[in-house]
């Protein structure tokens, strides 16, 4: 596996209050699993504050991709006594806190990079048992406020990820958790459980932050979403709503399904069924799914596997995004089988687990929770009635048109940088160079004169489509090389890379640039944009030995402003 | 040959990933390489798992090779 080509290099520190040996080793192993191959750096036993705050540029020697700093509630350094009062306690958190400001302060100044970082464990202990969560004497309660204003810190800084400990712990119960014998023997605060569970939520943090999430639920229909046989039993038959045990439990299934889309994960149907009786499942009154909270509906008798293909054609994402649920483990093996890269969870054919499973798997962690993500699921409705609009038309431009195009074509700033750097890493397809970048390294880029960040944000007649492309220009002489020239595929055929063009060559004039030069580097999954530059009307420079990478230029003495149809806005910062 | 040998031999193969290791009673930290404190670890806590047998905290610093420690892991096997 070590030699398998195909894996991210990806460099982690690892710094540590207990024992890290073994959460590293299986951690390495999670991670060779999901893609990646890991270098580790830890921190001696128990040195974790002294490296990062006393001795960070050896940590800022390893290059290291990602910190992870691990601490537990035996790393507590300054506990309140049983004694404390409230104005004391107080005192004892600000210290406590102070300590771990420095360390995520100097990790920051010094090596920049992404920080994950622990929030505590409850207490092995509680000596004041109920209240030891109540009195200011507590370890409980100490613990609690710690873990909350470890949260407040990483909202307010995108680049401190928390790791919720508290809950892994929880959930696996404090007794299965901690082993004093090892604690002891080798200073390992947990047990090979706890360490393992540990290392589970670790791998999928770093999967979130290399945007490697699900991003679309396939469901099953009968006996999935609600109980019986829709095609057999007749719509009015089927098994939902509050009536019974079985029906409560399908519609609480249906209200965690919906509760994901809230949160922007798709929802697509994909079932064996006659489509218009299938339909009627969602007419029933007591169906929390509706119609419309579906971005693609598949029922017919072709296989799953095929309909989920076109599902991913549909909506221009990789079925490798994709998690399929349903109760029958026949159509689970096969389309498991059939589409590589789709997760197929073990449902078993049990209501009420269904959504402890799925949420077991960790399948949509992501390390912030934007704007973007609340609306995606509108925006993939609102492109559907696009696509229907589409159809009515026969010239494209007459479509183009009535959309009413607006966009906003800006230089990198902080509002966006998030966003920036999520696109960076999960577009695949409109994508030329299929670069991946942090976001350590797009602040560092947006503030570098040498280089030209452009976004655009695309409006239409239907709504926001968000930020949607992202271009990196380097300034080298009298040439700009484009290092990424990306889009989301929801805006494709839109002439957005048109408007996106102009506001390049805009920008690449102030700046006395007479040639633009870009780059096309094939993958598995960027296919469509291999005549991207061409169709730009660059010409074509070299065709490299590689893999069949190509380089193209374009002259912007004689470049007219082209984009017909997008009217550009100027970008309204906040 | 002691009856526990085999299956600790191949945790010891496992952990130290040497599928040829020599491992008989007389073996101890002194005569296999790479025996440290963390492989130490990885040996107890495999041992611990295969066998569902816990050690009590100081009992392995008595022991002076493998033969003692199988002797000790015989003791509490018996005792389950």
């Amino acid at each position: 596996m070590l030699e398998c080509p195909d894996l991210k290099e990806i460099r982690i520190s690892v710094l540590g209050g207990p024992t890290t040996n073994e959460l590293v080793d299986l951690l390495e192993i999670l991670l060779l699993q999901s893609g990646f191959r890991p270098t580790f750096q830890q921190s001696e036993y128990s040195r974790y504050y002294e490296d990062a705050v006393l001795e960070p540029e050896q940590i800022a020697a390893f290059k290291p991709d990602l910190i992870y700093i691990h601490t537990c509630s035996v790393n507590i350094r300054y506990p309140p006594q049983v004694s404390c009062t409230e104005e004391e306690f107080s005192a004892f958190v600000e210290a406590e806190m102070n300590r771990y400001r420095a360390i995520w302060a100097s990790l920051e100044n010094t090596v920049g990079c992404q920080i994950i970082q622990n929030n505590f464990d409850l207490p092995s202990n509680a000596i004041l048992r109920n209240l030891d969560s109540i009195s200011p004497g507590g370890a409980t309660r100490f613990i609690l406020e710690l873990n909350r204003q470890f949260a407040q810190a990483s909202v307010a800084n995108p680049r401190l990820t928390l790791q919720d400990l508290a809950t892994i712990s929880a959930r696996m119960g404090l007794d299965h958790w901690y082993d004093p014998n090892r604690w002891f023997s080798y200073k390992l605060a947990h047990t090979v459980e706890g360490n393992f569970a540990i290392a589970q939520s670790l791998a999928s943090l770093v999967l979130a932050i290399y945007g490697r999430t699900r991003k679309l639920l396939v469901l099953d229909l009968d006996n999935t979403l609600w109980g019986g046989i829709i095609g057999d039993d007749c719509a009015d038959k089927i098994v939902i709503g509050r009536e019974t045990p079985i029906a409560e439990a399908y519609t609480a299934f249906q209200e965690y399904c919906l509760s994901l889309r809230k949160r922007g994960i798709l929802l697509a149907a994909c079932s064996k069924n006659n489509e218009e009786i299938a339909k009627q499942g969602f007419a029933h009154p007591d169906s929390v799914l509706k119609l419309e909270h579906f971005s693609a509906f598949k029922a017919n008798w072709e296989p799953k596997h095929e309909n989920i293909l076109s599902i991913a054609q549909e909506l221009n994402l990789g079925a490798d995004s994709f998690v399929f649920v349903d109760d029958n483990p026949a159509e689970r093996a096969i389309v498991e089988a059939q589409i590589p890269g789709i997760a197929v969870p073990d449902v078993g054919s049990d209501v009420t687990q269904y959504a402890s499973i799925i949420e077991s798997k960790r399948y949509f962690e992501q390390i912030s929770l934007g704007k973007e993500d609340l609306e995606r699921a509108k925006r993939y409705e609102e492109n559907t009635q696009r696509a229907n609009l589409e159809s009515k038309f026969a010239d494209y431009g007459e479509y183009l048109d009535p959309l009413q195009m607006t966009a906003e074509i800006g230089d990198f700033n902080s509002t966006y940088m998030e966003r920036i750097a999520q696109l960076t890493n999960k577009s695949n397809q409109f994508n030329l160079t299929t670069k991946r970048y942090t976001l350590a390294e797009i602040e560092a880029i947006a503030s570098d004169r040498k280089y030209i960040g452009i976004f655009g944000k695309l409006n239409d007649c239907f709504g926001d489509n968000g930020l949607v492309s992202v271009v990196l220009g380097r300034e080298e002489g009298r040439e700009l090389h484009l290092d990424l020239w990306l889009m989301s595929c929801r805006v494709l055929k839109r002439d957005m890379e048109i408007a996106i063009l102009d506001g390049i060559i805009e920008r690449a004039r102030t700046r006395n640039i007479e040639r633009i030069v870009g780059y096309y580097f094939p993958t598995t999954k960027n296919g469509m944009v291999a005549d991207h530059y061409e169709k730009l009307g660059y010409s074509l420079v070299s065709r490299g030995e590689v893999a069949g990478r190509t380089v193209w230029s374009l002259e912007i003495e004689n470049y007219a402003a082209r984009s017909r149809h997008i009217q550009i806005l100027e970008p309204v910062h906040g | 040959m002691d009856s526990l040998l085999p299956q600790v031999r191949e945790i010891f193969r496992d952990v130290f990933d040497q599928p040829d290791l020599i491992v008989t009673r007389e073996s101890s930290a002194k005569t296999v390489d790479d025996w440290d404190s963390l492989a130490h670890i990885n040996l107890v806590t495999a041992i611990e798992k295969s066998f569902k047998i816990k050690f009590a905290l100081g009992e392995l610093e008595e022991l002076k090779n493998v033969g003692d420690l199988l002797d000790l892991m015989r003791t509490k096997i018996e005792a389950k």
